[in-house]
């Protein structure tokens, strides 16, 4: 490992600019003539729309336009799309209800969008935004998922009855049941994945620019994949043809998946800047719009049943999940319960059999779709809580039940797709013990008592799923795109490099760790390195960042594009040297002949590609190269979270003593990124167990956790020191042996909170978040119970 | 935010003049008005800046009481090595309103001005027994709030002072709203001159409340003992996603007995 290569703990180059404030944002953008677009909203979460008057606001100051679906149609512009086709267990088609981008008839959550009003300033837009009139027959309206599917209730889309959209099952239901059938313990549970409100700090922002001379458009905007951005509103939506149709995304902060998905905003600010004679129209979404408007995450009521035989062996998983998709199927919606959930719920356990399914609901509430860890903290949730409930129940150890089902030979095929190609899970578990001192709990609980508070521990081994993913399967399985990465490195004539990446970065650090491969392997200092990415005229294609995927399949095609640097390189010097190619090294920097002190500098042989003065027969000047790169399977990060609670029994409020947090990622580019992404999935993790949860109200649909007053984001002092370390086992299906590690911590921690939780109140029966509210109503249970 | 106009006014005078009229708002640290104006739900014509004014600076001794000019910030307050001489639980309390940002804009003239039921000052004004001196009169803290977010105050009056009477013993205890971080609840217990009282913000759906059915124990024995099974009415508590009444009242009583406690 040199100073700056592949492990090394270098601080972010990025960073300089960050916290200088000199970081390039969507909204920094001003350009000439900008307009500034306000959009009227529904105040209702149900509601035909009778009549929308514009006049008064047409006749505002400032105002250059106001525009409504109808129009919007007129142009012929399409609906949002859901890109990933799921079919019901009857083999048919998801029943995708449309989507305009601005409500025509019938507006389905609080918030959709009615009207849009383009004026000369952001002010002027909002006041006259108010000036639009309309006329409203409210309908009623359901947010509650087992409400949504009874009969008689409110009914969204006329293609799917009971606001079912899809109802897919995975696994052997037969087997399953027999499995069941023999059991000699039987544990279920019902179980609530509690909805979240992404909140990146930098909400959505979208400028859409037309030039009517070029007939051309170009969109900046706070996205995690600029391409797919570009592909979906040329190809589905129709907004602009793609060769036409530029997309930039700076730099973005944050995104947490919720800046993957294409929006109806983005959609209307490019329309109407055509629509208006080609001044550019720029919105920039308020904290409101963003608690109303952006997709939400997890929200899903199931029931779970594990079987298990007289040695404690899990001998079958049964579950049956809703899932709240929300008033539309947003990008990928309906790819999150399935294929990314349920495919993951035998853990780390050999599971013979596993049955699931999964009904995807419509309800009036805003879309939903992936969110950090994407329906793989749902399915670790329902593992992790069923194993620590399954071995309260049966009195022996939470851990030795684990180790008892562990997964210990690979590659180990699920019945759930996944086929996990590597593995140590005892040695995760064992770190993760040790480090907390799991064997010495109970005299800490007994010191905890002394002092009127409830210590409780609680654990949690998660696997997940991440690097999506080989093309063949994800198309097999119905996603709309590939999913594999694509890269260019354009050494320049003096030596420096910029590496042309379709990876994203929104928080994650590419700019140094993608560096540090390149300094890996040519040796050049990585401030030498440029990172170019955000943008669809400089980079030719990419998938985006998502899913921690731009290690794993991202910098996967810059180790490929660079393997055929190297090799040019190599051949250009053995040339230039008159030695044999095979003799020929790079190492630090220079390009050498092994075993010789006959060297040249990286730089000279640059220079040389590109002076062509003394090229071997045959030999492209230049030395830029491009790989795709489509991964061979998911990669499978792993490991074990230990929690450690006080319950202050007077309040029911829980604080986290120790967490402990020992992951296998395969190979680290950063340790000191890792332990970042780690950190902050943990905040997300224990944000959702313990303080995120939001809600709707029943009755209005009206969102009441929609500002921060209500909606309890995680603070600093609401978490413990983390302690986090790694295991490693390298992932076999890729050239680094990486694995991923953005979502771990937010896929981990909420089954380790809550088992610790209710592991110190001694009531099972406690839904996410944890509130002290909740906890001490759980408390109150215990001792009626008990009186 | 609507278009508005803003005035600095040097004078007491002159912020009068300047805001008696209905469209008129006065303006202090601004974490209450601002973001009510950023969020479209007020609109005044014109604010008035009292930060201006020498009359509502200061904190000083003034015989058996500490007097607190209506314009100093809750940092002030927090860091004022006099207050933490005289009344430790009012620094305390100020210290723990909000955030650095919160506290080092807002006063104790608006927040008790504003009378939010989920504020912390309120608790502090009625259980020490204060003196609201305004540009007109002054008011004792018993007939002073008047609800949710309503006062006494008429229209065009500044709270210019408020003069707390020291305490032998007082003590601040507040449980955190989730989110807000306002008090779900926040009980404050104070004894002054052998006679206690007991009150509480962040609970009552009526405001800011003394706990008085606890005040004659406490006056005669003053130990968490005395506070014994004394709650509120659950039916006359907030309710709200984070707390519903059976919740508020019970945290009233395990508040007041620690604030007892550690007074
Ligand atoms: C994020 C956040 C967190 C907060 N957390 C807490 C908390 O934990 N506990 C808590 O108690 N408060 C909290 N607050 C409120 C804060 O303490 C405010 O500062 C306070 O409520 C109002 O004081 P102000 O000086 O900012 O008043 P302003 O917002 O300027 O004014 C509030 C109202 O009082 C009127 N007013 C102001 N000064 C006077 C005066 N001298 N005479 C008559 N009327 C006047 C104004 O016209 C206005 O109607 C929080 C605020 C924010 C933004």
């Amino acid at each position: 490992m040199g100073a700056e290569g592949l492990g090394a703990r270098v601080l972010r180059k990025e960073d300089k600019r960050f916290i200088t404030g000199r970081g390039r944002y969507t909204d920094d953008y001003d350009l000439k003539d900008t307009t500034y677009a306000a959009f009227v909203r529904s105040p209702h979460a149900h509601a035909r729309i009778k009549n929308i008057d514009v006049s008064a606001a047409e006749a505002a100051p400032g105002v250059v336009a106001v525009l409504t679906g109808s129009q919007l149609t007129d142009d012929k512009i399409g609906g949002m799309i859901c890109g990933w086709m799921v079919h019901s267990k009857d083999g048919s088609p998801m029943n995708a209800g449309a989507h305009p981008a601005i409500a025509v008839d019938i507006v389905k959550h609080v918030g959709d969008q009615v009207a849009v009003v383009i004026a000369e300033t952001n002010g002027q837009a909002r006041d006259a935004a108010e000036l639009v009139e309309v006329d409203y027959e409210e309908l009623p309206a359901v947010v509650n998922l087992k409400a949504a599917v009874k009969d008689g209730a409110p009914q969204l889309h006329p293609e799917a009855a009971n606001n079912i959209s899809f109802d897919w099952a995975i696994g052997e239901k037969d087997a399953t049941e027999a499995a069941f059938a023999a059991a000699a313990n039987v544990v279920s549970m019902d179980i609530t994945n509690n909805r979240l409100v992404p909140n990146p700090m930098e909400p959505r922002v979208a400028i859409g620019s037309y030039d009517p001379a070029e007939e051309h458009y170009t969109l900046y905007n706070t996205s995690q994949n600029p391409h797919l951005a570009r592909l979906i509103l040329s190809a589905f939506v129709g907004v602009a043809p793609e060769h036409k149709l530029r997309v930039i995304a700076p730099d973005v902060g944050g995104g947490f998946g919720s800046k993957i998905f294409v929006y109806p905003e983005e959609t209307v600010c490019l329309w109407a800047s055509k629509r208006i004679g080609g001044r550019p129209v720029k919105w920039t979404s308020d904290r409101t719009e963003a608690f109303l408007v952006d997709a939400h995450g997890r929200d899903h009521v199931t029931e779970a049943e594990m079987a298990l035989d007289e040695n404690n062996k899990i001998t079958g998983l049964r579950v049956h999940t809703l899932a709240n998709i929300g008033a539309y199927m947003s990008t990928f919606s309906s790819a999150v319960p399935t294929y990314l959930h349920a495919t993951l719920l035998s853990g780390q356990y050999n599971i013979p059999n596993i049955y699931a399914e999964i009904d995807a609901v419509y309800t009036n509430t805003s879309p939903v779709d992936a969110y950090r860890g994407a329906g793989r903290p749902e399915a670790t949730y329902v593992v992790e809580r069923l194993m620590e409930t399954a071995a309260r129940q049966l009195g022996i150890s939470p851990v030795e039940l684990r180790r008892t089902n562990f997964i210990t030979e690979f590659p180990h095929q699920t019945p759930v797709i996944m086929a996990y190609d590597a593995g140590d899970y005892e040695a995760s578990l064992s770190a993760a013990l040790s480090a907390s001192d799991y064997d010495a709990f109970e005299t800490r609980r007994e010191e905890a008592r002394s002092r009127g508070k409830l210590r409780g521990i609680g654990l949690s081994c998660y696997i997940e799923a991440c690097g999506i993913a080989p093309s063949a399967a994800v198309g097999s399985l119905g996603a709309g795109v590939g999913l594999w990465e694509s890269a260019e490195i354009r050494v320049n004539p003096v030596g420096t490099v910029e590496v042309l990446t379709g990876s994203h970065s929104h928080g994650q650090g590419h700019e140094t760790t993608f560096a540090q491969l390149v300094n890996e392997r040519l040796g050049i200092p990585i401030e030498n390195v440029q990172i170019v990415h955000g943008d669809t005229d400089k980079v030719q294609f990419g998938m985006g960042t998502y899913g921690s995927r731009s290690g794993a399949v991202g910098m996967s095609a810059i180790s490929k594009a660079l393997d055929k640097i190297e090799a040019k390189t190599k051949k250009l010097a053995a040339h230039l040297l008159e030695a044999s190619e095979a003799d020929i090294v790079i190492e630090g920097g220079q390009v050498k002949v092994a075993g010789t002190d006959q060297a040249l500098g990286f730089h000279e042989v640059a220079l040389a590609a590109y002076t062509a003065h003394n090229m071997p027969e045959g030999m492209e000047p230049g030395l830029k190269e491009g790989a795709f790169y489509d991964p061979t399977n998911f990669t499978f990060p792993a490991g074990s979270y230990v929690c450690e609670v006080e319950v202050d029994p007077e309040t029911g409020r829980t604080e986290i003593v120790q967490f402990v947090a020992a992951d296998d990622f395969g190979t680290i580019i950063n340790p000191m990124i890792v332990d970042g992404q780690v950190h902050g999935g943990l905040a997300q993790g224990i944000g959702q167990a313990l303080l995120e949860g939001c809600v709707y109200d029943e009755d209005t649909g009206q969102l009441i956790t929609a500002s921060f007053m209500d909606y309890t984001m995680p603070r600093a002092d609401d978490l413990p020191n983390f302690q986090v370390s790694t295991t490693k086992t390298e992932c076999p299906g890729n050239p680094l042996g990486m694995k991923g590690c953005g979502e771990a911590g937010a896929i981990g921690s909420p089954p380790a909170v809550i088992n610790a939780i209710t592991d110190a109140i001694g009531n099972n029966n406690l839904s996410m978040p944890a509130t002290p509210l909740k906890v001490w109503q759980a408390l109150q249970q215990t001792s009626a119970a008990a009186e | 935010m609507y278009q508005t106009t803003y005035h600095r006014p040097a004078t007491l005078d002159e912020a009068i003049k300047l805001g008696s009229n209905d469209e008129a708002k006065y303006l202090s640290g601004g974490q209450t008005l601002i973001p009510t104006m950023k969020q479209r739900l007020a609109s005044p014509e014109s604010l008035v800046d009292l930060s201006g004014l020498s009359e509502l600076q200061g904190i000083r001794a003034d015989g058996g009481s500490l007097s607190i000019g209506a314009g100093m910030t809750h940092a002030d307050v927090a860091s004022s090595a006099q207050v933490r001489e005289m009344i430790p639980a009012l620094a305390d309390l100020a210290g723990g309103i909000g955030d650095p940002h919160v506290r080092n804009m807002g006063t104790l003239g608006g927040s008790v001005a504003n009378n939010d039921p989920s504020a912390d000052y309120p608790a502090a004004v009625l259980a020490l027994n204060a003196t609201i001196y305004t540009n007109k009169r002054e008011i004792s803290a018993d007939s002073f709030f008047n609800g949710l977010f309503e006062t006494v105050l008429e229209e065009g009056e500044i709270i210019t002072r408020i003069s707390f009477p020291v305490p032998s013993k007082a003590n601040y205890q507040k449980f955190d709203s989730p989110a807000s971080r306002y008090a779900l609840v926040g009980v404050f217990a104070a004894r002054t001159d052998g006679n206690c009282r007991v009150a509480v913000t962040g609970a009552g759906n009526d405001g800011v409340f003394r706990m008085e059915a606890a005040e004659g124990a406490l006056s005669a024995s003053w130990s968490a003992d005395s506070v014994g099974k004394n709650r509120p009415d659950p039916d006359d508590m907030i309710v709200d996603l984070h707390g519903t009444g059976e919740y508020r009242a019970h945290l009233v009583n395990v508040l007041a007995k620690r604030a007892v406690t550690a007074a």
